[in-house]
């Protein structure tokens, strides 16, 4: 009998690559001739260029080449809109787009002015020193609100307005709501997500080979076959003229699908300019400017509750900056306004964004992707509705889950999907009930958070709830392949940045096929081996290209009975899939393996019947009709150190349903280190922007990211409610524990503090023990 | 992120590079760990045209002298080698505390005390417990040498008292007299970064368990290293207790001028001092009932 | 003579990188990593930050971990260092480390990877008993994005269970 892998902690087939430091990376790729390639960076972030000199660059020996946007001539163009208007009535939505080198002005420190191509990377950053650029500074715009005001430098000088986007969805009656409420509550809460920053940073690779007339593109890219399409769209190349292969890419989360970004733009054009290859590798300097980032919302939100605490409405307003551009269009304030509804009933629903442009760089979704500044106001609003009303803060919650019995359960506003927000499936009260009881709740509250105090030590927890929206379209596909040899060849077009595709994958063939899942050897990220799909972004992997793998798997199955069945003369319902063969039930050793069937389906003489198609193979595509909505709660219980704010985590809890579970090891693998993002994101990491747009912790030394003593032992489970919306039930996982962190840390700070019996507030992520010092003691001793 | 192009040049002896700087006078950077040098190169925030590389001088590395005497360590020592020194820790207990908060041990593999007292950040460790422990500096050039106090050294924001054709080749230490505790503590947003605000105490009290003098010197509230054993000295003649010891406290609250940073405000970084002090007098006091 | 108008100043560098004679010529300022990874092609070492943060660099020189991104090539010369190419016995056989990593997932993209392997053998080495807590200082010196490390503790205490009984 063939192992059970779909379901099993299978340790990964990637890893042999991985771990003896054999894995190709972007910066790995060597080529025969290879230029480098450096780009100069505005030090500013706004101002006019008046002109550009480079003739001392081109004077250095080693330097090949040096381009600025007029050397680009009609190529010169903004990228394309990725993320179009959402049908929202009402919606003003005023498109402007990333440029491959900036032309006439400059719209945030660190866009590209003009790149150096030499014989090597150390030549190229000395002649970046030799470029002289002449520039008029304009007034830098970094704060929201101050954006928007009248007079405001415009950052897009067409619009005369630094308004990039205003939406309004509304459900129900908010008004009526608020006019029957006990309890009214309006807060101010300001949330910074910050940046990406995987330890690998970006990089291009272009190679024009002018005979042949193909285009290679080594990209770390989490979608390269979009890359592909748009690249040979913009090169004046036909699709198939142009290769993308995404290599091993060293984390991505969310910036590494951001396309078309000015190197990837560039770079294949001067390789085909110059006939030799060209490598870009971003530094980690430049990735605090070149890769895009996440970064605040500040919104003015109000609760209506009954005097039980059951909401009756939620209104809220808020900025949401978006950069310079806004190439992604609503992805990130949609899903914080649509994420702000959580598990919860609300039946009235009034919710504005204005997104304002800002000398700063561009915002495109990273990990969570906007959720966390929605989850983080609804979160906060019940925990204060709690305090106020007198309720448990564990107890609010629970009254306002959305029952097992209401899905699908239609929230009516228009998601990141284009589709009215609908969540497929769920079951949200066991969820808390298992954290509830993992973390001890009822213990600590009642017994040792009062001996802690006794003992003068400030302890105090923390529980969020979230309702994460995964697994949307439009669609992948997969081609899985039996060889001759019996081993199975899986090619999809999503690409791979960590999360165990090499293996997941494998183990729905494998059980599908009955073969090891050792034997099963998986594609990702080559354009050449498969030719559709989207990529990895929106916890969608494993949803909809691992259904795209199931489907594949199961007509290849199909085939190979059938084949067998013809060679044994028998029925199909006679045969069982097993260990690399198929078998006649019962007669072991009358039996044909898989690989002497893929043989006997690509005859090389005689006939086949009309509408054979050869080998063991089959490509098959999975579109959801809409996205499967994963859940979960997170608890944590935390000291805080009174005298110095710094804290510690004591333990920390997740409990997490994304139905049907492919791999219990790579899951909670995803859980880690989205928590270990979470806690970055709610206590250490913070982009320092002055007010003339200049970061000024632009290095690892200065953007905190946590370390292996600042991430906790954490304790997950799960419940497993599966998605009705696609063959395996599964729902994604990848962005679940990055998403509630703020708002566990800000109520389990203020719990173990006291706060909210003096009357001190803590609406605002990131902390740190010296804001927490200044909100709480107004900065004196 | 590659450094601008230079002359490297791997010193042969100390007179070697000594000859090498007097010639090539501020053009020129002494190498020793490069755990602060070359980071900075590699920002290009530092562009020196001669790099004389000294980790080869063996006669400016290593630590001398018996426990009683003054110690001697060369500046080109490693601290993984002051690290793994068990006499030298005993004899200078605050380079026990200080040193494992040097960013991590693959830092503390290469880099060196010179380098970190020339390079004089002024959240640094080692300045603060050079300075509490009142270290003499000798510095050598081709024209001779000198010996500078502790407080001579360190002048400025990322500045000694270092001229141009000079290096600093020796620290010279006296370990604390008898009846004295000492104790190093910081406080930074992770280990191994730079301090918001450390401090170095060492406590020495007379047969009556009176206070009989204190040294007391801070990091991180400064453009320098900061020496506040003057606002310390209310608590001489004093029995170390909680009241005499947040006086101190409170003095040197008053005394230091943080900047604050992208990390911490001033006034965070000044109320941080404060607790600081308190912690460290308490445990350096504590510390001295269980000398060997 | 201004820095822009220097001639490159090149060295020999002979250094020994897991157990092979290696010779090459490198300017004087090509760094360690650099010259491990493009001029003897052993790109098993990843650079990160290039300013001594990530640890992602890490290597063995002379048996002791150290950024390689800080320092240059021609101060590895005369030396012997130790890259993640060398960590395993050979093809067959991965160390106890490498085999714990594998057990206890403790790697996901795997682009920190290398530099951790290196930091925590020469640890292990040092320290065949650690506790968590030593566990998770001597790796708070290299940081992964992906793993929330709670999976690369428990490797490394597998591995030193595991160094600690075959020894």
């Amino acid at each position: 009998m063939t192992t059970r892998y779909f379901g099993a902690p299978v340790r990964r087939n990637e890893d042999r690559r991985l771990l003896t430091g054999q894995a190709l990376f972007i910066d790995d790729v060597e080529l025969p001739g290879m230029l480098h390639a450096a780009f100069l960076r505005s030090q500013v972030a706004h101002a006019r260029i008046k002109h550009i000199d480079v003739s001392s660059a081109l004077q250095r020996e080693g330097v090949v080449a040096v381009y600025t946007a007029a050397d680009l001539g009609a190529y010169w163009q903004p990228g394309p809109l990725l993320v179009p208007a959402p049908p929202i009535t009402g919606l003003v939505f005023n498109p402007r787009m990333q440029v491959p080198l900036a032309k006439d002005k400059i719209r945030h420190a660190g866009e590209p002015v003009a790149v150096v191509i030499a014989e090597g990377r150390y030549i190229a950053e000395d002649a970046l020193d030799d470029i002289v650029v002449e520039l008029e500074p304009l007034p830098v715009i970094v704060d929201l609100e101050a954006g928007l005001k009248a007079g405001a430098a415009p950052v897009h000088d067409d619009l005369n307005t630094n308004l990039a986007s205003h939406a309004r969805q509304t459900k129900g009656d908010y008004r009526a709501a608020a006019a029957k409420a006990a309890l009214v509550l309006k807060r101010r809460f300001h949330y910074e997500h910050g940046i990406s920053s995987p330890i690998e940073t970006r990089g291009v690779v272009a190679q024009w080979d002018a005979r042949g007339r193909q285009m290679t593109i080594w990209d770390t890219t989490q979608a390269p076959v979009f890359v592909r399409n748009g690249l040979a769209a913009i090169l004046g190349l036909g699709e198939r003229q142009v290769r993308v292969i995404a290599p091993f890419v060293g984390g991505g989360f969310g910036p590494k699908i951001m396309m078309f970004y000015p190197e990837e733009v560039t770079l294949p054009w001067i390789a085909m300019r110059l006939n030799r290859p060209i490598k870009w590798i971003e530094d980690r300097f430049e990735h605090f400017f070149a890769t895009t980032h996440e970064r605040g919302q500040i919104h003015d939100a109000e609760i209506a509750l009954d005097r039980e605490g059951r909401i009756l409405g939620v209104k809220d307003v808020f900025l949401h900056d978006t950069g310079a551009y806004n190439p992604y269009g609503l992805t990130v304030p949609l899903n914080s306004q649509c994420t702000l509804l959580g598990p919860y009933v609300i039946p009235a629903y009034d919710s504005t964004f204005t997104v304002v442009f800002t000398n700063l760089p561009i915002v495109t979704p990273y990990r969570g992707a906007g959720r966390q500044h929605g989850v983080f106001v609804i979160e906060r609003l019940l925990d204060l509705a709690a305090h106020e009303l007198n309720i448990d803060p564990v107890e609010i919650r629970r009254r306002n889950l959305i029952p097992p019995d209401a899905f699908p359960y239609k929230n009516e506003i228009i998601y990141q999907d284009f589709q009215p927000l609908e969540y497929d499936s769920g079951n949200y009260a066991p969820v808390l009930d298992k954290a509830l009881a993992a973390i001890g709740y009822d213990a600590f509250v009642r017994d040792e958070q009062p001996r802690l105090r006794a003992d003068g030590r400030c302890v105090g927890i923390g529980v969020a709830c979230y309702v994460e929206g995964t697994g949307i379209g439009p669609y992948e596909g997969a081609k899985v392949q039996v060889q001759t040899n019996g081993k199975v060849s899986v090619a999809t077009g999503v690409g791979t940045q960590g999360q165990g595709h090499f293996t997941s994958f494998a183990q729905i063939v494998a059980d599908e096929l009955g073969v090891d899942v050792r034997d099963i050897d998986i594609v990702t990220g080559d354009t050449d081996q498969f030719y559709w799909g989207a990529g990895t972004f929106a916890s969608r992997g494993a949803v909809v290209a691992g259904n795209a793998v199931s489907a594949a798997s199961q007509a290849v199955r199909k085939k190979a009975l059938k084949l067998a069945a013809e060679a044994f003369e028998c029925s199909e319902t006679d045969l069982v899939v097993a260990d690399g063969k198929v078998s006649i039930t019962g007669i072991p050793e009358k039996f044909i393996r898989l690989g002497e069937l893929a043989q006997r389906a690509n005859p090389m003489r005689g006939a086949v019947m009309p509408g054979t198609e050869p080998g063991l193979e089959s490509t098959q595509y999975f579109g959801p009709a809409k996205g499967a909505t994963a859940n979960g709660v997170h608890a944590a219980i935390i000291e805080v150190d009174p005298e110095t704010f710094d804290l510690k985590i004591l333990k920390y809890v997740v409990v997490h349903d994304c139905g049907t579970v492919i791999n219990p090891l790579i899951l909670e693998g995803q859980i880690h280190g989205g928590v270990a993002q979470g806690i970055g994101n709610a206590f250490f990491e913070k982009l320092s922007f002055d007010e003339q747009g200049q970061l000024q912790n632009a290095s690892l030394a200065d953007y905190l990211l946590p370390t292996a003593l600042d991430v906790p032992r954490m304790e997950l489970d799960h419940t497993v409610t599966p998605s009705p919306l696609n063959p395996l039930g599964v729902k994604g996982a990848g962005e679940a524990g990055a998403i509630p962190v703020g708002a566990v840390f800000a109520a389990a700070i203020e719990d173990a503090l006291g706060l909210k019996d003096r009357k001190i507030e803590l609406n605002e992520i990131p902390l740190s023990p010296s804001r927490l010092f200044e909100l709480i003691r107004g900065g004196r001793t | 992120m590659k450094p601008a192009p230079f002359r490297y040049i791997a010193a042969s002896s100390l007179d070697h590079a000594l000859s090498l700087k007097a010639e090539h006078g501020d053009d020129a950077r002494f190498l020793a760990g490069g755990q602060s040098l070359i980071p900075a190169m590699n920002f290009r925030l530092a562009r020196p045209a001669v790099l004389i590389d000294i980790n080869g001088l063996g006669e400016i590395a290593g630590v001398t002298g018996t426990p009683g005497d003054e110690i001697r360590i060369g500046a080109v020592t490693r601290y993984r080698a002051l690290e793994r020194d068990g006499d030298f820790l005993s004899a200078c207990p605050l380079f026990a505390d200080a040193l494992p908060h040097i960013a991590h041990p693959a830092i503390r593999n290469r880099g060196t005390i010179g380098g970190n007292l020339s390079h004089a950040d002024p959240a640094s460790e080692l300045p603060a417990v050079a300075l509490a422990m009142q270290a003499r500096m000798r510095v050598r050039s081709a024209r001779g040498e000198r010996e500078l106090s502790a407080s001579e050294f360190f002048v400025g924001l990322l500045t000694t008292a270092v001229e141009t054709d000079e290096m600093l080749t020796d620290i010279i230490l006296q370990q604390p007299p008898p009846g004295s505790g000492s104790c190093f503590m910081e406080i930074a947003r992770r280990r191994g970064d730079f301090a918001l605000a450390g401090v170095a105490a060492v406590i020495t009290l007379d047969a009556e368990r009176r206070c009989a003098a204190v040294r007391l010197a801070l990091c991180g509230v400064g453009d320098t290293p900061v020496d506040a054993s003057a606002a310390a000295a209310c608590i001489v003649g004093q029995p170390c207790n909680d009241k005499t010891i947040a006086d101190v406290a409170a003095a040197v609250r008053e005394t230091v001028t943080p900047s604050g940073s992208v990390h911490a405000s001033a006034a965070y970084q000044r109320h941080i001092a404060g607790v600081l002090v308190g912690r460290a007098l308490r445990t350096a006091h504590e510390r001295i009932g269980h000398a060997a | 003579m201004s820095a822009s108008a220097m001639q490159p100043d090149r060295h020999e560098i002979a250094v020994t990188v897991n157990g092979t004679a290696y010779r090459g010529r490198a300017e004087a300022r090509m760094l360690l990593s650099d010259f491990l990874r493009h001029e003897l092609r052993l790109a098993g070492t990843h650079v990160g930050c290039e300013h001594g943060v990530c640890g992602a660099c890490t290597v063995l020189l002379d048996g002791t971990p150290v950024r390689s991104c800080l320092m240059l090539a021609v101060q590895a010369d005369g030396h012997e260092l130790m890259t993640i190419e060398g960590l395993a016995a050979d093809a067959e056989r991965l160390h106890p480390i490498q085999q714990a990593m594998h057990a206890h997932h403790g790697l996901q993209c795997g682009y920190c990877t290398p530099g951790i392997l290196m930091t925590m053998t020469a640890f292990l080495n040092e320290h065949p008993s650690p506790s968590e807590d030593e566990v998770r200082e001597a790796l708070s010196g290299n940081l992964c994005r992906c793993t929330g490390y709670q999976n690369i503790v428990d490797a490394v205490l597998d591995a030193a269970l595991t160094m600690r009984t075959s020894s």
